[in-house]
C-alpha cells in the first residue's frame, strides 16, 4: 500500500504546482501594474495632457499631440475596420459552408496571427511608399488591418447566437433574408458587437510596431491626415530610449494612461458580457 | 440562383461576400505586397541571405541569419518557460479551481494579455534589465566562464527578452489549452476514477485525450513569441551575433525591422528587410495554421464521444505587437 501513498502525494503535490503557476503568473502582472502606477503617478500631471512636447534638454511640456494623435488614428482606423469587420462576419455567419466563408474564416484568423509589425511593412508599401510621405492615414490603415479580424470573428460568433426562432419570425412575416438579418438579427446582437469593437479598440490603443513607420512620429500636432502624427505609443518608445530622465518620466507616466484606458476597457467589457449574458440566460 | 433572384437577396450575399473577399484579399495582399518590395533582394542574395551572417548596410552586405536565431533561440526558451506555467494555469483554471475563484482569475491571466508591448517594453528597460544585471554580476566567476552566462553585465540581452517573451506568451497558451480541457468529456476523468485514479492521474487522462489540442496552444504561443516586436526590441539589446550565451545581446526579425526600417538609405537595404519581414510572415502563417489544424481537430466527430466543443475564438484579445 505504499505505493498507493506515493500516488496520493505526487498527485497533492502535482496540484499545489497547478495553482503555484496560476501565482506565478500573476506576480509579473502585479509588478508591472506595480511599477506602471508608482512612476506614472508621479509624473502624471495636468501639463501631460494639456502641453506640448518641450524641445529636446527642456524640461517639463506634455503629451497632448500624442493623446490627440492616438485618437485620430484609432478613430481612422475604427472608421474602415468596423464596416469592414461586421459585413464580412454577418457573411461569414449567413453562409457558412460556402467556400468564400470558409476562406474569408481562415483569412481573419490568419491575418490576427500576422505580427503587428509585418502588418506595419505592408501598410508602408501600399500607403507610404506611393506617396513617399508618411501619414495619418497610413497609420489608421495599419490600424485598421490589426482590428478587421477581431471583428469579424465576434461578429460572426454573437450572429450565430441570436435565437433562429428571431430570424425565422422575420422571415414569416416575409422580409428578405438581408432585411431580416439587417433589421432584426444584427440589432439583437449589436450589444455583443459593440462590446467586442470596444475591446478590438483597446487592443488597437496599445498598438506601436505598425504605427513606427507608417504614422511615423510629429513633435507637433497636425490635424492633417495625410501627414506624420505622433501617438502614445510611438511617443512612449521614444522618450522610454532616450538618454533623459525627464523624458523616462514622462514616458511613464504614457505607460500608465495606455494601461488605464486598455485595463479599463477590458473590465467594461467584461462587465457588460457577463450582464448581456445574463440577460440571454434569463437570470 | 432563381430563389435568391426572387427574394431580392442575391445583393445582400453578393454584397457581403464582397467584404468577406476583401478580408481575404487582405491577407493574400499582404503577402504579395512584400514579395514585390523585398524582390530586388531575394533577386540578389538568394538562398545566400539565410545563411549569410554579416549585416552591413554600409557595404551592402545582408546576411540575415543572426536574425533568425535571434529570433528562434528566444521563441524557443520562452517557449521552454511558458509551456509548464501555461499549462499549469490550464489545469487548475479548468480542473482544480474553486467555482467561486475561476471568473476572477481567469479574468486575470487573461488581463496579461490585454498590457500593451510597449507598457511590458517601458517595464522591461527600466525594471527587469537592473534585476538581470544585479542577477549577472552577482553570479560567481566560474559560473560567468560558462559559454551559457558569458558577456559583459550590461542587462541587456537575450535573458531579458525571453523572460518578458514567456509572460506574454503565457495568456495565450493557457486560455486556448483552458478551452481545450474544457472540451474533454466528462466520462474521460470518471473512468479514471472509477479506475481509482488519483486526482492528478484523471487530469493526466485528460490531458492525454487532448493531446493534439494542447499542443495547437503550444503552437499558437511560439506564433506570438515569434512575431512579438516592442518589448523584445527594447530588452534584446539589438546586436546581430550567433551565441548561446543568455546575457549576450541579440537580434531578432522583428526587432531589427523596427529599428532599422525608417533608416533604411537606400532600396536594397529596405529590400532586405522587407524580405526578412516576408520570411516572419511565411513563418507566423505556417505555425499558426498548424496549432488551428491542431485545436480544430479537436472538435472532429470522429473522436466520440465529446461533450463540448472548443471555440473558434478562445484566445484572448491582446496585443502581440
Amino acid at each position: 500500500m505504499r505505493h498507493d501513498a506515493v500516488r496520493r502525494w505526487i498527485s497533492t503535490i502535482v496540484v499545489w504546482l497547478c495553482g503555484l503557476s496560476v501565482v506565478l503568473a500573476l506576480i509579473p502582472l502585479a509588478l508591472i501594474l506595480f511599477f506602471v502606477i508608482s512612476q506614472g503617478v508621479q509624473a502624471l500631471n495636468w501639463d501631460f495632457f494639456t502641453q506640448m512636447p518641450k524641445p529636446v534638454g527642456e524640461t517639463g511640456g506634455g503629451f497632448a499631440n500624442a493623446i490627440l494623435g492616438s485618437l485620430m488614428l484609432i478613430g481612422i482606423g475604427a472608421a474602415f475596420a468596423v464596416p469592414i469587420g461586421v459585413i464580412s462576419g454577418v457573411y461569414i455567419a449567413e453562409f457558412p459552408g460556402t467556400r468564400l466563408a470558409t476562406l474569408a474564416r481562415f483569412a481573419a484568423d490568419t491575418l490576427n496571427g500576422v505580427p503587428s509589425i509585418v502588418i506595419g511593412v505592408f501598410v508602408y508599401g501600399i500607403a507610404v511608399m506611393p506617396f513617399r510621405q508618411f501619414s495619418a492615414i497610413a497609420g489608421g490603415v495599419a490600424l485598421g488591418v490589426m482590428m478587421i479580424p477581431i471583428v469579424t470573428r465576434t461578429t460572426e460568433e454573437l450572429l450565430k447566437l441570436v435565437p433562429p426562432a428571431l430570424r425565422e419570425g422575420a422571415l414569416a412575416l416575409g422580409a428578405t433574408r438581408g432585411w431580416a438579418t439587417l433589421t432584426v438579427v444584427l440589432p439583437a446582437a449589436a450589444p455583443g458587437i459593440i462590446t467586442g469593437v470596444v475591446l478590438a479598440l483597446a487592443r488597437i490603443a496599445g498598438e506601436t510596431a505598425p504605427l513606427l513607420f507608417t504614422a511615423f512620429n510629429n513633435r507637433f500636432f497636425s490635424a492633417d491626415p495625410t501627414q506624420p502624427i505622433s501617438s502614445l505609443t510611438v511617443q512612449v518608445f521614444t522618450y522610454a530610449n532616450s538618454p533623459y530622465e525627464d523624458w523616462h518620466r514622462q514616458a511613464w507616466a504614457g505607460a500608465l494612461v495606455l494601461v488605464t484606458l486598455v485595463l479599463s476597457c477590458s473590465v467594461l467589457a467584461r462587465v457588460a458580457t457577463r450582464r448581456l449574458e445574463r440577460l440571454q440566460t434569463g437570470h | 440562383m432563381r430563389r435568391w433572384l426572387k427574394q431580392g437577396d442575391l445583393g445582400f450575399k453578393l454584397g457581403t461576400g464582397a467584404f468577406a473577399a476583401l478580408v481575404v484579399l487582405i491577407v493574400a495582399g499582404i503577402g504579395f505586397e512584400l514579395w514585390r518590395q523585398s524582390w530586388l533582394s531575394i533577386q540578389k542574395f538568394g538562398l545566400s541571405f539565410w545563411i549569410n551572417d554579416i549585416w552591413d548596410p554600409v557595404s551592402g552586405e545582408f546576411g540575415a541569419r543572426p536574425f533568425i536565431w535571434g529570433t528562434l533561440y528566444s521563441s524557443i526558451l520562452a517557449l521552454l518557460l511558458a509551456t509548464p506555467v501555461s499549462l499549469g494555469i490550464a489545469i487548475y483554471l479548468s480542473e482544480l479551481c474553486p467555482a467561486r475563484l475561476r471568473m476572477p482569475l481567469t479574468f486575470l491571466t487573461e488581463l496579461l494579455a490585454a498590457v500593451p508591448s510597449i507598457v511590458y517594453g517601458i517595464w522591461g528597460v527600466f525594471v527587469l534589465v537592473p534585476a538581470v544585471r544585479a542577477v549577472q554580476r552577482a553570479f560567481p566567476d566560474w559560473l560567468r566562464a560558462v559559454p551559457l552566462f558569458e558577456g559583459p553585465p550590461v542587462g541587456v540581452g537575450m535573458l531579458a527578452a525571453v523572460l518578458i517573451l514567456a509572460v506574454m506568451v503565457i495568456p495565450f497558451t493557457s486560455s486556448v489549452a483552458r478551452e481545450v480541457l474544457k472540451a474533454v468529456p466528462g466520462s474521460q476523468r470518471e473512468a479514471a476514477y472509477a479506475l481509482g485514479a488519483t486526482r492528478w492521474e484523471a487530469i493526466r487522462a485528460a490531458l492525454f485525450y487532448a493531446r493534439t489540442g494542447i499542443i495547437g496552444s503550444i503552437i499558437l504561443g511560439f506564433g506570438r513569441a515569434l512575431g512579438e516586436t516592442m518589448a523584445v526590441t527594447m530588452v534584446i539589446g539589438n546586436n546581430p551575433q550567433i551565441t548561446l550565451s543568455l546575457f549576450k545581446p541579440q537580434y531578432t526579425m522583428a526587432a531589427v525591422i523596427a529599428n532599422e526600417f525608417t533608416e533604411a538609405a537606400d532600396n536594397l537595404y529596405l529590400a532586405a528587410l522587407i524580405e526578412i519581414g516576408l520570411v516572419l510572415f511565411a513563418i507566423t502563417l505556417m505555425v499558426n495554421t498548424a496549432s488551428r489544424m491542431l485545436i480544430w481537430s479537436m472538435n472532429r466527430p470522429a473522436r466520440a464521444p465529446r461533450a463540448a466543443r472548443v471555440p473558434a475564438n478562445a484566445e484572448p484579445v491582446g496585443g502581440a505587437a
